[in-house]
């Protein structure tokens, strides 16, 4: 479908975005805060936006997405916000009763520059926030960064209002998981638990949009990292960030407010960032590694023992957000495969650095901050042999007649990428399986009788 | 029983006797989760399927993320409408203004893509920062010599109606644009299909039957529509009007400028269909188009009756409920559950109109809850309370609907089976009977059924 409208030639462009690798920021801060337990996520702008971000959540989740918004209208466009706020904040706690109000902002009350922090104060003055029920807050205007900086920065927001300390460390690391699926959320806890650590997860959207099938619907599901623990996470021993953009700036306010020291690294997708997941959390927590996460490492070197000779020299191209390309370029060239094309949309400082130093200083590759229209005209003037990416990712794979595998945020079109996780040496071993399954069934499909084998 | 906020009990009515007018069209309450969109999203909607015209979404990048190919409106040939262009303001534009991107972008796209039109659309930040779209867009259509319309969609300034009736103005701009042109068509029974936005083929459909009738269609407003179509529209005779809450004002338009008179139909479920088609065949009042119509109707129905019939005996006397953008989408819909056998318990729109919620009134029976502008904690409250087994509804309803245990059926922009035409109505009994008598429900089933 794109074909005839991508050309291949590449043109400079800078005031137009064509099929984006991105969205904005308001749809990350509403993800995260969905990993706080009882916590209802509050859009302060138009109906609409709180309204695409439900519907964008509820298709790559399938689950309800509950959220309430300030339903701006001309007049608190004109005279401001807080009206609005104040009133949402004391509905809210009224008919939904949640514990947490976790309100972001919009490219709207931006502009208009409603102060939020003074809202909150007043609406507490006023006694509109009952005892014992918060309300907390990220700015995520619209028109600068990605979905990515609205996730860290409602992540960063739970440390500002929730950490404490009491000066006695407690024997718990916490970790912050980045924008990954439920279902890594629960690898990542999973494999702490079975090194024998305490860990303070957060976000933790697992248990909330994974929530399993009762016959009920409830508004606030059992999941979710809980205030008191969160309030916690100021005495724990280390902080570990995983994803530099999604994770780091929470990390290093913990840092500066608690003193929690702060091991900022890559999400744990494929072997080596495993190992050094794993590692870190050997080494922080003072434990020796048990047999069965040995064993599990064992595994993925034996599925990729066995599957190395498939995978030599495979083109890739991949876009997506800048935590998970580089986790999973990491992966690809473990597995002597060739990642070329490597496109993101939200901006990074260190993004092209970080996958370069993967890559090696003799290999090249196209690292972009783009759009995957732009990813389209790469991969028309060099193909490639396998394309990981989001759902939109589809309409570049059937123009080019691409084995895709879909990997990121949205994913529109499939279910099941919220309950299985692609980290740690598990998802490592599932993500492997995926590489192949979808190379060898192209190689099928274009076999000719003769060639077409039982045994490949 | 379901809560009720006390601000929002005059928006819930209960049919019994003595029951009150409901209370409608009203803002949403600050804090509610409200299933409603804004005025962009209510634009976007109707305009998206014009498939040759460029849609240029002037604002930062969320508005044309969430509503990138999100459609499903087909075309049968080009299909420059599922690209998503966006002007992607940053901080700088949102300080120092974004026409000079929107020049920018507009410039390139047409040059590359030469729609025959294009349409730009304004996004809240847009109506804050003060951009004069118009004057870009009319630099840029004297430039290319196309015609390229601002359509005012500043998400805040309103509802999802608001976004209908500028994305009319934009059409009947359009439409308004060459009035000198002539017309030339031997066919004395020319019409136009107003709402229909070809989901899932539906408009193709709808053409088909009207073709059988010995009526010409000359566009659809707008699925599966060209912009050069658009153009000559005003040369029919008559309107048809379906899905009125985003057409009317257009239709109305028309009448005035043009003349045209318009009728109001639903092609959903058998009455209303061949309804639809007898009032078209009516109007014009011909021997011959009279005939084809009931040739049509008699051989589409015993075509699909006794097939109905069969999911009927499965699904008679089970319970939904009903949850769309429009009112008059919901008429339909109650019509077309009865003739499967199922009684509607719970009935509302996003957007309906008090006019709406009267002919809601009057197609409902007794005991029916009837609900505007509800919010999922009073939807799952009721359907608990009146022990429903499906509801149908649009993607926000889907996973409520699936957590409760029970069926649903998308009746907006996810179906991916034409419900619409005689056919549709078949397809949807088979939906309504694939979701309701899933084994799945033996093993999830609610604690109230």
């Amino acid at each position: 479908m794109l074909l005839r409208h991508t050309p291949k030639e590449i043109a400079h462009r800078e005031a137009l975005n064509i099929n984006p690798a991105k969205t904005c920021q308001p749809i990350g801060a509403m993800y995260a805060a969905f990993g706080l337990h009882g916590c209802l996520p509050h859009s302060h702008g138009s109906q609409g936006c709180c309204a695409y971000h439900r519907s964008a959540l509820s298709r790559h989740y399938k689950e309800p997405i509950m959220a309430a918004t300030s339903s701006f209208t001309e007049g608190s466009s004109v005279f401001g916000g807080q009206a609005n706020l104040v009133e949402s904040i004391q509905n809210i706690f009224s008919i939904y009763n949640p514990t947490v109000i976790a309100v972001h902002t919009t490219c709207l009350s931006e502009t208009i520059g409603d102060d939020i922090p003074q809202i909150i104060s007043k609406a507490k003055a006023d006694g509109k926030i009952p005892n014992g029920k918060f309300v907390i807050h990220a700015n995520t205007p619209s028109y600068s960064g990605s979905h990515v900086y609205g996730f860290a920065n409602m992540v960063n927001g739970m440390v500002q209002y929730f950490s404490e300390t009491t000066q006695n460390r407690k024997n718990q690391i916490n970790i912050i998981p980045g924008w990954v699926e439920p279902g890594d959320m629960r690898e990542i806890k999973r494999i702490a638990l079975e090194m024998g650590i305490q860990t303070i997860l957060f976000p933790d959207t697992s248990g909330v949009l994974d929530a399993p099938q009762t016959g009920k619907h409830v508004f606030y599901p059992k999941g979710g990292v809980r205030v008191d623990d969160l309030k916690t996470s100021g005495d724990s021993i280390a902080t570990i960030a995983l994803g530099d953009t999604a994770s780091s700036p929470a990390a290093k306010t913990l840092d500066t407010k608690n003193k929690v020291p702060c091991h900022i690294m890559g999400l744990p997708i494929g072997l080596k960032a495993t190992d050094r997941f794993v590692n870190a959390l050997r080494t922080i927590a003072g434990v020796n590694v048990p047999e069965s996460i040995s064993d599990e490492r064992g595994m993925l070197l034996d599925m990729i023992t066995d599957m190395h000779s498939y995978f030599y020299g495979k083109k890739v191209a991949l876009f997506g957000d800048p935590d998970q390309l580089v986790g999973l370029t990491e992966f690809l060239v473990t597995l002597d495969m060739k990642p070329i094309h490597i496109v993101t949309g939200t901006p990074s400082k260190t993004f092209e650095k970080d996958i370069q130093d993967i890559l090696g200083p003799d290999t090249k590759a196209n690292i972009h901050l783009s759009d995957t229209f732009m990813l389209h005209q790469l991969i028309k003037n060099e193909p490639v042999d396998l394309l990981f990416g989001n759902t939109y990712g589809k309409y570049i794979a059937r123009d080019e007649d691409i084995p895709f595998i879909r990997y990121g945020f949205p994913i529109l079109d499939r279910i099941g990428h919220s309950y299985f996780p692609t980290v740690g040496y598990r998802g490592g071993m599932r993500l492997i399986e995926q590489i192949l399954g979808a190379l060898l069934d192209r190689k099928e499909r274009d076999s000719s009788e003769e060639k077409f084998e039982l045994v490949l | 029983m379901a809560v009720v906020l006390e601000e929002r009990k005059d928006q819930v009515l209960r049919l019994e006797n003595g029951a009150k007018d409901i209370v409608c069209e009203k803002e949403s309450l600050a804090g509610s989760v409200s299933q409603r969109a804004c005025v962009f999203c209510g634009s976007r909607v109707v305009l998206y399927p014009i498939a040759d015209a460029l849609h240029l979404i002037h604002g930062p990048i969320g508005c044309a993320a969430y509503t990138w190919d999100i459609r499903g409106a087909l075309s049968s040939g080009p299909e420059l409408h599922r690209i998503s262009f966006s002007t992607d303001l940053t901080e700088t534009d949102v300080i120092y203004g974004g026409e000079k991107k929107l020049y920018q972008a507009l410039s390139e796209l047409i040059d590359e893509y030469k729609p025959k039109a294009a349409f730009v659309y304004s996004t809240c930040i847009i109506g804050i920062i003060g951009d004069d779209v118009q004057s870009v867009c009319k630099k840029a259509a004297k430039e290319k010599n196309i015609p390229v319309l601002p359509v005012h969609s500043e998400g805040f300034k309103g509802i999802k109606k608001d976004g209908y009736k500028a994305a009319c103005d934009a059409l009947y701009r359009l439409m308004d644009e060459n009035k000198d042109e002539e017309y030339l068509e031997d066919n004395p029974f020319t019409i136009n299909i107003m709402g229909d936005f070809n989901l899932a083929g539906e408009t193709w459909m709808i053409k088909e039957y009207y073709q059988k009738m010995g009526i010409k269609v000359i566009t659809a407003l707008t699925g599966d529509s060209r912009v050069d179509e658009i153009k000559k529209c005003r040369h029919a005779k008559l309107n048809i009007v379906q899905c009125s809450g985003s057409m009317m004002s257009l239709a109305k338009k028309m009448k005035e400028v043009y003349g045209i008179p318009y009728i109001k139909v639903s092609y959903f479920g058998i009455e209303d269909v061949s309804d639809a088609l007898y009032q078209v065949a009516l109007f014009f009042n011909d021997k011959t188009v009279l005939e084809k119509t009931q040739e049509l109707v008699r051989s589409e129905i015993e075509r699909i009756y006794p097939k109905i019939l069969e999911y009927r005996k499965a699904l008679e006397g089970k319970k939904a409920a009903v949850y769309v953008g429009g009112a008059f989408k919901a008429f339909s819909l109650i019509k077309a559950l009865k003739t499967i056998g199922m009684k509607t318990e719970i009935v509302g729109s996003q957007t309906g109109n008090q006019e709406d919620y009267k002919l809601l009134r009057e197609v409902s029976g007794e005991g029916t809850i009837i609900v505007d502008d509800t919010n999922p904690l009073e939807l799952s409250g009721f359907i608990r309370e009146k022990k429903v087994q499906i509801l149908i509804g649009g993607v926000k309803e889907r996973p409520i609907a699936y957590k409760m245990g029970i069926g649903f059926c998308d009746h907006n922009h996810e179906r991916k089976t034409a419900l619409a035409g005689f056919q549709g109505m078949l397809n949807f009994a088979y939906e309504v009977y694939s979701t309701v008598e899933s084994p799945v429900w033996k093993w999830t089933q609610p604690d109230y059924l």
